[in-house]
């Protein structure tokens, strides 16, 4: 247990204790699109249904409050004007049928009113009827990803990764962090890429997830699904204005489950489309021929690319894993093994593990990757060059 | 305790056999009062190791930043604090309450089944090396939440297995003594008590270990299930082999939601002991909250979905687990309003026993309130699994259970020791009790409707003064357990002599036997009116 407690740790320990500076003194500023400073209630609303909260949320705060204030005004009056060293002498009366019914059906009507009131917000926000852009959400560990399956932008896929470094978040590692967080409004709430729809159109998400159970959470635009692997759920969402909404997962994925957040932005129709245009040149341009061969430097320079994407997570930049939690690929056996049985965990993943099935990656990426991990750290596999026809072959 | 230690002696005589002595009267030990009293210690032990978890992980929040422990230790932490704390502390400490109290309350001379009662106990130790030795294990301690949802508890490594043993053991544990209460208390009561005439607390944990009987079956087959899913193929939760994840939850609160009542429910008979006779006046309404309970006990099953409003049921589905739950808020109303009418033109006192009985009233019904809001499924998807859900169940758990375990304990203190505890020290337990609990948890609420979610080991920086105020509350309340085990102690070592009934108007046959209790009570069973 003791390497869990990272050098410095005391020393960190000590300075927290000794200056109880907070994030007022910090002058740390609200964050576009997401919370603001010590926010307190809700987020501002960006829809209806994110306004239907609200109201709802106001109404039973009210009600809580009133049912708080007389149930303890007669309590405390009681301690007050019933207490022993005042003189009360106790009654005796203990029983009163009438007083029992009054304050069962009393509040059993209060409830029957409330559970009408959010009778009409439940069915709003199931109605995933009639989209205008239909769009996948997958959930992995530990980031998002993004298949535009129908509507304006369809055939757009993408993955959206968080882009706060980790020098901004490892204090033990990084002494310099706390400085460069503070400089940083929208730590931990900002991806690479963002997921982008047209302003005022009625976006269906449907949303699954890779390995474990994920939740799509976006205070502002009213929504929060589970993702849940070999599923399909879906919800939906309105954005009336142009702008950033942020958002976080909300169902404990494992380790980095604090770090895969969700940033969607609304643009304009003529900026969607225009952003629609570009990302598709872009993926056009990305689009590697399988048939091609390699080098070995060249594939292995792209396969560290990869796997800073996809592994480094689990597997660490230097190859040795978790101790306990994932294995190491240093001096691995299954690295150094055979070449197909390398490329088929790739494309399956293991079974009852994290491992799961990249064969979302290209051919190209794949096998870049295994190269790259057959080289690297070390590692000298005898098959050490495997280029995008083999992957593609144990694909079929 | 060792009150009663000395003073076994004294009776033995009167007693067809002699019990062991020294360790052997513990390891072999028979009688409810001292099986009562290994429950009430292991709890007590158990309270501190969850507590050591929960200020460790409120140190990593205290500011933002990864500062003291990795991200994968900080979801151990978390697991390892509701686990520990729902099996080891709040659960064993209710049936320490249950021994101790039940054959007195009931006037019968001990357990239905006294060595199955031994056993019940011995089962906790070995349950709780594994929970707290599976730190130790290479991949350390299970980090899926104590919720242990797959497919990510799937993925855990061995120290998954070992809480997975823990828990069926602490499961057969409760099923035994639940056995054994409802066996006590219908078969051994005293000539005259009929089922309506039982002290409040009794028919709270009758109606409990029903519902312990009902649901720990069902805990067992889902962690059998993810056993199998883990070791031997099987794909109940994995949908690639034909199964589901979602139905683990399904499982899992089925057994879940009873379970948070098996929690609360003796603490409502506590607090109903307590709260007359600090008033001086009869029970508010008796046969109203034995109806209330028994409700809450049949609605407790058919609410269970609505802890997964976020995972995408049908419009129905939400609309019947929220109306269903949101009745559950009509007995829970009817207990709260007897304990004031109960309080109403009495003649009170407040001794701590009482101070902590309307500090549960007072702290307990904020928790309830915020329940109601959850219910309400559109403002479920906003909060769920947010901190604002950490909040809610920190205050009808903390302040709920654990409240009503600080009152029962005052209260029946000079019974079980024979000595009166130090008042004034009670009552600083109390008003510390009190401030740093709302001072941790109040502060969540604001978290969770901002958007923070809950089981992260950082944050955005915009949370940081909350936070940093909920790790300040978590370790003055943390410290102020401390003064609850000194007066424990001084208790149990001496002071002033308790006279038989020391509260002077508590009604029950518990008061009607010398301070303190005696090894052997009513080996000729009293007579009630």
């Amino acid at each position: 247990m003791a390497d869990i407690f990272k050098k410095g740790a005391l020393r960190t320990a000590a300075a927290a204790l000794a200056c109880m500076t907070t994030s007022a003194a910090w002058a740390v500023k609200d964050m576009p699109g997401g919370p603001t400073v010590n926010q307190w209630n809700l987020a501002e609303p960006a829809n209806a249904i994110a306004r239907g909260q609200i109201w709802l949320h106001e109404l039973l705060m009210w009600v809580c409050v009133l049912i708080f204030i007389g149930v303890f005004a007669v309590m405390f009056y009681s301690m007050w004007a019933h207490r022993k060293s005042r003189g009360a002498k106790s009654a005796d009366f203990h029983e009163s049928t009438t007083v029992e019914i009054v304050w069962t059906v009393v509040p059993f009507l209060i409830v029957v009113g409330l559970g009408i009131a959010a009778t009409g917000e439940v069915i709003a926000q199931k109605d995933t009827s009639n989209p205008d852009l239909t769009v996948k959400v997958t959930g992995y560990q530990w980031k998002w990803g993004y298949d535009y399956l129908k509507g304006e932008g369809e055939g757009i896929a993408f993955l959206s990764n968080l882009s706060t470094p980790r020098e901004q978040i490892e204090d033990r590692n990084y002494p310099d962090a706390r400085a460069k967080r503070e400089a940083n409004p929208t730590y931990l709430m900002e991806v690479d890429n963002p997921l982008v729809v047209p302003t005022d159109k009625k976006v269906r998400l449907v949303i699954t997830a890779n390995d474990v159970i994920h939740s799509y959470y976006v205070p502002r635009l009213g929504i929060k699904q589970d993702a849940i692997p070999g599923f399909i759920r879906d919800t939906w969402f309105r954005a009336d204005k142009p702008g950033v909404y942020r958002g976080a997962c909300t169902e404990l994925c494992g380790k980095d489950h604090a770090f895969m957040p969700i940033v969607v932005e609304a643009k304009s129709d003529a900026d969607y489309r225009k952003w629609v245009e570009e990302k598709k040149k872009e993926m056009l341009a990305r689009a590697d021929d399988p048939n091609k061969e390699w080098a070995l430097a060249d594939l292995s320079a792209r396969g560290e690319k990869v796997y800073a994407a996809n592994c480094v997570a689990c597997h660490q930049a230097n190859g040795k894993g978790v101790a306990g939690a994932f294995p190491a690929l240093e001096g691995s056996k299954l690295v150094l093994g055979k070449r197909d049985d390398h490329i088929a965990i790739m494309l399956n993943g293991k079974a009852g593990t994290a491992m799961a099935s990249f064969k979302g990656l290209s051919d190209t990426e794949l096998a870049a990757v295994i190269t790259y991990s057959r080289n690297a750290w070390g590692n000298k596999a005898e098959d050490n060059l495997v280029q995008p026809q083999a992957v593609k072959a144990a694909r079929k | 305790m060792s009150a009663v230690i000395g003073h076994h002696d004294d009776h033995s005589h009167d007693h067809a056999h002699d019990h062991p002595t020294g360790w052997r009267r513990w390891l072999y030990a028979t009688n409810h009062k001292d099986i009562g009293t290994m429950y009430l210690w292991f709890s007590f032990a158990m309270l501190i190791v969850g507590g050591l978890n929960a200020l460790l992980l409120r140190t990593e929040l205290f500011q933002p930043g990864l500062q003291i422990v990795s991200p994968e230790f900080f979801n151990q932490l978390t697991t390892m604090h509701g686990l520990i704390m729902v099996f080891g502390a709040i659960m064993p400490a209710f049936v320490g309450f249950a021994n101790w109290q039940l054959p007195l309350m009931i006037g019968a001379s001990d357990m239905a089944f006294a060595r199955m009662n031994n056993f019940s106990f011995w089962l906790l130790p070995p349950a709780a090396l594994l929970l707290v030795g599976s730190y130790f294990v290479p991949g350390g301690a299970t980090a899926a939440g104590w919720t242990i949802y797959a497919p990510l508890s799937v993925q855990m490594g061995p120290g998954m297995d070992l809480a997975i043993f823990a828990l069926h053991i602490l499961g057969a544990s409760s099923i035994m003594g639940s056995i054994n209460i409802v066996t006590t208390i219908l078969n051994m009561r005293a000539p005259g008590m009929t089922l309506m005439k039982m002290p409040l607390f009794v028919w709270t944990w009758l109606i409990t270990a029903y519902l312990l009987i009902a649901v720990m079956p069902v805990l067992a087959g889902a962690i059998t299930m993810l056993l199998t899913d883990r070791h031997f193929g099987t794909s109940f939760f994995n949908a690639a082999g034909g199964g589901d994840p979602v139905m683990f939850q399904h499982i899992f609160w089925f057994f879940g939601h009873p379970e948070v009542y098996i929690m609360i429910l003796p603490a409502f008979g506590i607090v109903s002991e307590i709260i007359p006779t600090f008033a001086r006046k009869r029970l508010f309404g008796y046969s109203s909250m034995v109806y209330a309970t028994a409700s809450i006990a049949i609605l407790s099953f058919i609410v269970w979905a609505h802890h997964m409003f976020t995972t995408g049921m049908p419009v129905t589905g939400q609309l019947f687990f929220m109306y269903a739950t949101m009745l559950i808020a009509v007995p829970t109303g009817v207990k709260i309003f007897n304990w004031v009418a109960t309080m109403w033109r009495g003649s009170m006192t407040f001794e701590t026993p009482m101070l902590f009985a309307i500090g549960f009233i007072f702290v307990f019904t904020m928790g309830g309130l915020t329940g109601i809001i959850l219910s309400v499924a559109p403002l479920d998807i906003a909060l769920h699994d947010t901190y604002y859900v950490v909040a809610h169940f920190h205050y009808v758990l903390v302040a709920g259970s654990l409240y009503a375990l600080f009152a029962g304990t005052y209260y029946w203190l000079p019974k079980w020791t024979g000595h009166m505890y130090d008042e004034r020290l009670g009552k600083w337990h109390f008003w510390m009790s009190l401030l740093s609990f709302n001072l941790t948890f109040f502060p969540m609420h604001f978290l969770g409707l901002a958007g923070m979610p809950r089981r992260y080991a950082d944050y955005p920086m915009q949370f940081a003064d909350f936070n940093a105020i909920v790790t300040v509350g978590a370790f003055w309340f943390g410290l102020s357990q401390l003064i609850f085990l000194w007066v424990i102690i001084k208790c149990i070592r001496g002071g002033e002599k308790a006279a038989d009934n020391p509260w002077g108007a508590a009604d029950g046959l518990e008061w009607t036997i010398p301070s303190p209790a005696p090894f052997h009570t009513f080996e000729t069973p009293p007579v009630v009116k």
